[in-house]
C-alpha cells in the first residue's frame, strides 16, 4: 500500500478511524440515482404481479368470449379484449408469471451448472481445468435458437424444453466467469490465510472465494435476464415454446399479428410489457454492477 | 551536463489541498512551500499519512480523484509555471511501487519511445538519449533490457528503469516518492549512491519523499520535516540530525537512533 | 527438541519468476527453530525467504526434503494432527492488503481462527477480538471497519491480531513489519518480545533490515539464492563473515549523516 493511500484513508487523525461507510440494501436505496430506482420499483412491481397473477387478475385470462372480441378500452376491461374476447391486461399480468417463471428456472439451472462447474475447474486447476474448459468452449458455440430448435425437434414442443435449452446455451459463461474469477484470487494472501486459519479447502471457497463471484454473477444474471425474456417470448412467437391458450407475451404478440393493420394496439401491449420488463432489469443491472463493484466506485470518487 | 543556462531552482510556495469526507471538506496539506535547489536534495521526512506523498503529487496537479489543489504555485527559477506543463519537462516523477507505473504488455523500449515522442523530440536521438541514461543509471546490457517486459524485470531494475526515463527526459529536477521503500537493503543502498552521483555530476535537483531518517541521513543536503499536513522544520541536514528543534523531529530521530546501539556515524 | 525444522528442504518452481522455467527456489535448506527462540532470516529479495517460509507454515509441500513439527514430518499429518500444527504455527504476510478479504470486517477476519481453531463463536468470540485489538494497540471500534477504511499500518496490526488469535507457539513474520514506519516496528517488536517472555512464543522472522534482526533476535541466518549460507548468535560484536552476509551489513543505512561533497 502506498505511502498516497495512507494519507487518503484518514491517517492523519493518527489513530482516529473514520466512520464506517454505509452498507447493505438500505444505502442502495439512498445513494441510487432516478433511473436506477424507478427500474428497482418496476421489477418489484413486476416480480409481484407475477407471484400474484392467479388472485389480482381482474378477469379470467383464458376465459374466451366471442361476443366481446377486438373491444377498445373500456371501465371494465381496461386495455380491451382480443381477438377471442380475453382481457388483455389480465393476459399480460398472466403472462408476467410465464416470462418471469420460466426465467428464473432457467437463471437457477444456469447460476447452479456456473457456479459448481467454474467453481471446480478454477479451484482445482491443471488438467481438471483443462478439462472442463474445453467442453466449456464446445457449448459456448451453439446459438440459442438453433440448440431450441434441436430440443424441439427431438423432444416436442413446449416450455420445458425451451428452458433446457435456454440454460444449455448460457451456464459456460457463467461457468467461464466464476473459474477466471476463482483462478485470480486463488493464490492470493487471504485465501492462503484462511487456510492457516483451518479452514478447509470447502470452506474457504464458500467464505472467500463465492462472495467474491456473486458481485459479478448478480450483475451478469440480471443483465441477461432480459435478454432470457426476450429468447422465451421469441421462441414462443415462433410456436416453438409456450402453446395456445397459454398467456405469454411473445405467443400475444403472434397472436396479434393479423391484426397488426385493423387493431395495432393488440400487438402494441405486450410489446410495451416485454420493453418495460427488459428495460427495468438491464437499468437495475447497470446499478448494481455500480454498486458491488468496488473499483467502478473508486473512480466515481464515491 | 548541466549548462549555466539551466534552472537552478524549484520553489513550490503555500500549498494547499483538500478531500471531502462524508461531505465535510478536509484539509490534507496545509500552507506548504518547498525549495529545491540545482545539485542537491530535499528530503521530505514525516510519518505515513503526514500528507508528504500527496504534496509531491499535488504540486504537478496530479493528485488522485477526489483530491483537490486549492491553493499553490510552482515557480522555476522566480517563474510561475502551470504545472501541467513542467510535468515530465522540467519536472521528472518516480514513484514507490515501479511495477505500478509501467504497462504489463509493453516492452521497455516502447515505454522508453512514449516519453520524448509526446514530447516531440527527433525520433533519431531519442534511442541513443535513452541508452545513454538507461547506462547512467546503472543498467548493463542495454540492449537486452530494453526488449523486455516488466514482469521479466526485478525491482531494482525496474526502479533503474524509472530513473533512466526521468533522465532521458532531461529534467533538472526529480521528485521522488518513497522509491527505495519496497526495495531490499542492498537494491535500496545501489539506488541511493545512483541518486547521490546523479544529484553530484549531472547537477539534478531531487525533491526525495521518505519515512526513513536511514535514507535522509544517507543522501538528504536539506530536510523539511511534515506533520499533519505542515511543514514544521526546515534546515540542513546536519543540524537535523544534531540540533532538532521540534518535537516530532526529536521523535523521529530518536526511533531511527535506537536502533543503532552504542554506534556514532556508520 | 526443535519445535520446527526442515530437513534437506528444496522447492522448484517450474515457471520462475522473471520467464525463467525450472527456477529452485530452496535448494537443501535445514534448519531447526526452539521453543521460545528468536531467530532472524535474512536476505535479498528473491533469496528463496517467503518460499521457506510457506513450507514452514504448510502451505506448500517441498519437493525434495521434508518439514518437521515436534520431530513428525508434515507428509504424515492427519486432519486433528493439521488442527494441532494450525494453532501452535502462525504466520503474517508482508501485504496486508491482500491478505484480507476486502470484502470482510475486522471483526469477521479475526474471528475466522478463533472459530475454526478455538471453537469460539459469539460473545466469547467478541472478548476475545477485542482483547486482541488492544494488545495491538487498536482501538475497539475498529472491529465494525472495512479493511479499506484502515492505513496500512493499522491493517498489518489487524493480520497480527489475526496470527494472534490462534495463541500460536512459532509465529512466522514474513517481512510483516518491514512496511511499517518505524515506531510502529518497534512498537510491534516489543509487543512480540513481551510474547516471548510471557508465553515462551518462539519467532522467525524473516527481515532484510539487520538493526531489528539485532535488536530482536538470538540468531540469525542468512540465506543467497535459496540456500542457508551463515549462521550466527547475536550478542557483542555482531560481524557477518559470509560475502552475502557481509554486503547486506555494508548496506544498512547510516545513523547520522556525514560530510558529503557539494556540488560544483
Amino acid at each position: 500500500m502506498s505511502s498516497l493511500d495512507g494519507e487518503l484513508t484518514g491517517d492523519l487523525a493518527g489513530d482516529g478511524l473514520p466512520p464506517p461507510h454505509a452498507h447493505g440494501r438500505a444505502s442502495f436505496w439512498r445513494e441510487a440515482r432516478w433511473p436506477a430506482r424507478m427500474a428497482a420499483v418496476v421489477a418489484c412491481a413486476l416480480a409481484l404481479i407475477a407471484i400474484l397473477s392467479p388472485w389480482v387478475t381482474p378477469h379470467d385470462p383464458n376465459a374466451v368470449d366471442l361476443a366481446i372480441r377486438l373491444q377498445p378500452a373500456d371501465a371494465v376491461y381496461w386495455l380491451g379484449t382480443d381477438h377471442l374476447g380475453r382481457d388483455i391486461l389480465s393476459r399480460l399480468m398472466a403472462g408476467a408469471a410465464v416470462s418471469l417463471g420460466s426465467v428464473a428456472v432457467a437463471m437457477a439451472l444456469i447460476l447452479t451448472a456456473g457456479i459448481i462447474i467454474g467453481g471446480t475447474a478454477g479451484f482445482l486447476g491443471g488438467r481438471v481445468d483443462q478439462a472442463i474448459m474445453r467442453v466449456a468452449d464446445v457449448f459456448l458455440t451453439f446459438p440459442t435458437i438453433v440448440m431450441a430448435l434441436f430440443m424441439v425437434g427431438a423432444l416436442g414442443v413446449g416450455l420445458t424444453n425451451v428452458i433446457i435449452a435456454i440454460a444449455v446455451t448460457h451456464w459456460a459463461w457463467y461457468a467461464r466467469m466464476v473459474r477466471g474469477i476463482v483462478l485470480s484470487l486463488r493464490r492470493r494472501d487471504f485465501i492462503a490465510a484462511s487456510r492457516l486459519a483451518g479452514a478447509s479447502p470447502a470452506q474457504t471457497f464458500v467464505r472467500h472465494l463465492l462472495p467474491a463471484t456473486m458481485a459479478q454473477l448478480l450483475v451478469l444474471a440480471t443483465l441477461d435476464i432480459g435478454h432470457i425474456m426476450l429468447h422465451v417470448s421469441g421462441l414462443s412467437f415462433l410456436g416453438l415454446g409456450v402453446t395456445a391458450p397459454t398467456a405469454e407475451w411473445g405467443v400475444m404478440i403472434a397472436d396479434a399479428r393479423e391484426y397488426v393493420w385493423t387493431e395495432p394496439l393488440l400487438m402494441f401491449w405486450p410489446g410495451l410489457a416485454l420493453f418495460i420488463s427488459v428495460m427495468a432489469l438491464n437499468t437495475l443491472g447497470d446499478a448494481l454492477r455500480d454498486r458491488l463493484d468496488p473499483s467502478l466506485r473508486a473512480e466515481h470518487g464515491h | 551536463m548541466t549548462s549555466s543556462q539551466s534552472p537552478r531552482r524549484l520553489v513550490i510556495r503555500n500549498l494547499g489541498v483538500e478531500t471531502t469526507r462524508h461531505g465535510v471538506a478536509v484539509t490534507l496539506v496545509d500552507d506548504v512551500s518547498l525549495d529545491v535547489r540545482a545539485g542537491e536534495t530535499l528530503a521530505l521526512v514525516g510519518a505515513s499519512g503526514c500528507g508528504k506523498s500527496l504534496t509531491c503529487a499535488a504540486s504537478l496537479d496530479a493528485a488522485p480523484p477526489g483530491v483537490r489543489r486549492t491553493t499553490g504555485s510552482i515557480a522555476i527559477d522566480g517563474v510561475e509555471q502551470a504545472p501541467a506543463d513542467i510535468r515530465g519537462r522540467l519536472v521528472a516523477t518516480i514513484l514507490q511501487n515501479p511495477r505500478s507505473a509501467f504497462n504489463p504488455v509493453r516492452t521497455m523500449r516502447q515505454h522508453a519511445m512514449e516519453g520524448p515522442a509526446a514530447r516531440g523530440a527527433p525520433a533519431a536521438s531519442r534511442e541513443q538519449r535513452v541508452r545513454a541514461a538507461m547506462a547512467d543509471a546503472g543498467l548493463e546490457d542495454v540492449d537486452r533490457i530494453l526488449d523486455l517486459h516488466p514482469f521479466e524485470m526485478s525491482g531494482g531494475m525496474l526502479q533503474r528503469m524509472m530513473i533512466a526515463l526521468a533522465l532521458a527526459s532531461g529534467a533538472p529536477f526529480l521528485f521522488a516518492d518513497e522509491p527505495t521503500t519496497d526495495l531490499d537493503l542492498i537494491v535500496q543502498r545501489d539506488i541511493l549512491n545512483l541518486l547521490l552521483r546523479l544529484t553530484r555530476r549531472q547537477g539534478l535537483g531531487v525533491l526525495l519523499v521518505t519515512h526513513d531518517m536511514g535514507v535522509v541521513a544517507a543522501l538528504a543536503d536539506r530536510v523539511a520535516v511534515m506533520d499533519a499536513g505542515r511543514i514544521i522544520e526546515t534546515a540542513p541536514v546536519m543540524d537535523i540530525f544534531n540540533r532538532p528543534t521540534h518535537p516530532v523531529t526529536r521523535n523521529l530521530l530518536d526511533a531511527h537512533l535506537s536502533l543503532y546501539p552504542g554506534r556514532s556515524a556508520a | 527438541m526443535s519445535l520446527l525444522a526442515a530437513r534437506g528442504a528444496s522447492r522448484i518452481y517450474r515457471n520462475g519468476p522473471a520467464g525463467r522455467g525450472g527456477a529452485t527456489a530452496l535448494d537443501q535448506v535445514s534448519l531447526d527453530i526452539a521453543p521460545g527462540e528468536c531467530v532472524a532470516l535474512l536476505g535479498r529479495s528473491g533469496c528463496g525467504k517467503s518460499t521457506l517460509a510457506r513450507l514452514l507454515a504448510g502451505l506448500e509441500r517441498p519437493d525434495a526434503g521434508e518439514v518437521r513439527f515436534a520431530g513428525r514430518s508434515l507428509s504424515t499429518f492427519g486432519r486433528a494432527d493439521w488442527r494441532a500444527f494450525r494453532c501452535a504455527v502462525q504466520l503474517v504476510f508482508q501485504d496486508p492488503v491482500s491478505a484480507v478479504n476486502p470484502r470482510e470486517t475486522v471483526g469477521q477476519i479475526i474471528a475466522e481462527p478463533l472459530r475454526h481453531l478455538r471453537g469460539l463463536t459469539g460473545v466469547a468470540a467478541t472478548g476475545q477480538i477485542q482483547a486482541l485489538l488492544r494488545a495491538v494497540d487498536l482501538p475497539a471500534d475498529a472491529m465494525g471497519r472495512l479493511p479499506q477504511q484502515l492505513s496500512g499500518g493499522q491493517l498489518q496490526r489487524v493480520c497480527i491480531a489475526r496470527a494472534l488469535a490462534a495463541q500460536p507457539q512459532l509465529l512466522i513474520l514474513d517481512e510483516a513489519v518491514s512496511n511499517l514506519d518505524l515506531h510502529l516496528q518497534i512498537q510491534m517488536l516489543d509487543l512480540f518480545a513481551r510474547l516471548k517472555h510471557d508465553r515462551d512464543v518462539s519467532y522467525l522472522f524473516i527481515t532484510h533490515d539487520l538493526r531489528l534482526a539485532e535488536r530482536f533476535c538470538d540468531r540469525v541466518l542468512v540465506m543467497c539464492d535459496g540456500r542457508l549460507v551463515e549462521e550466527t548468535r547475536v550478542g557483542g560484536a555482531f560481524a557477518l563473515t559470509s560475502p552475502e552476509g557481509r554486503a547486506l551489513q555494508d548496506a544498512i543505512l547510516p545513523a547520522m549523516p556525514f560530510r558529503r561533497a557539494r556540488a560544483g
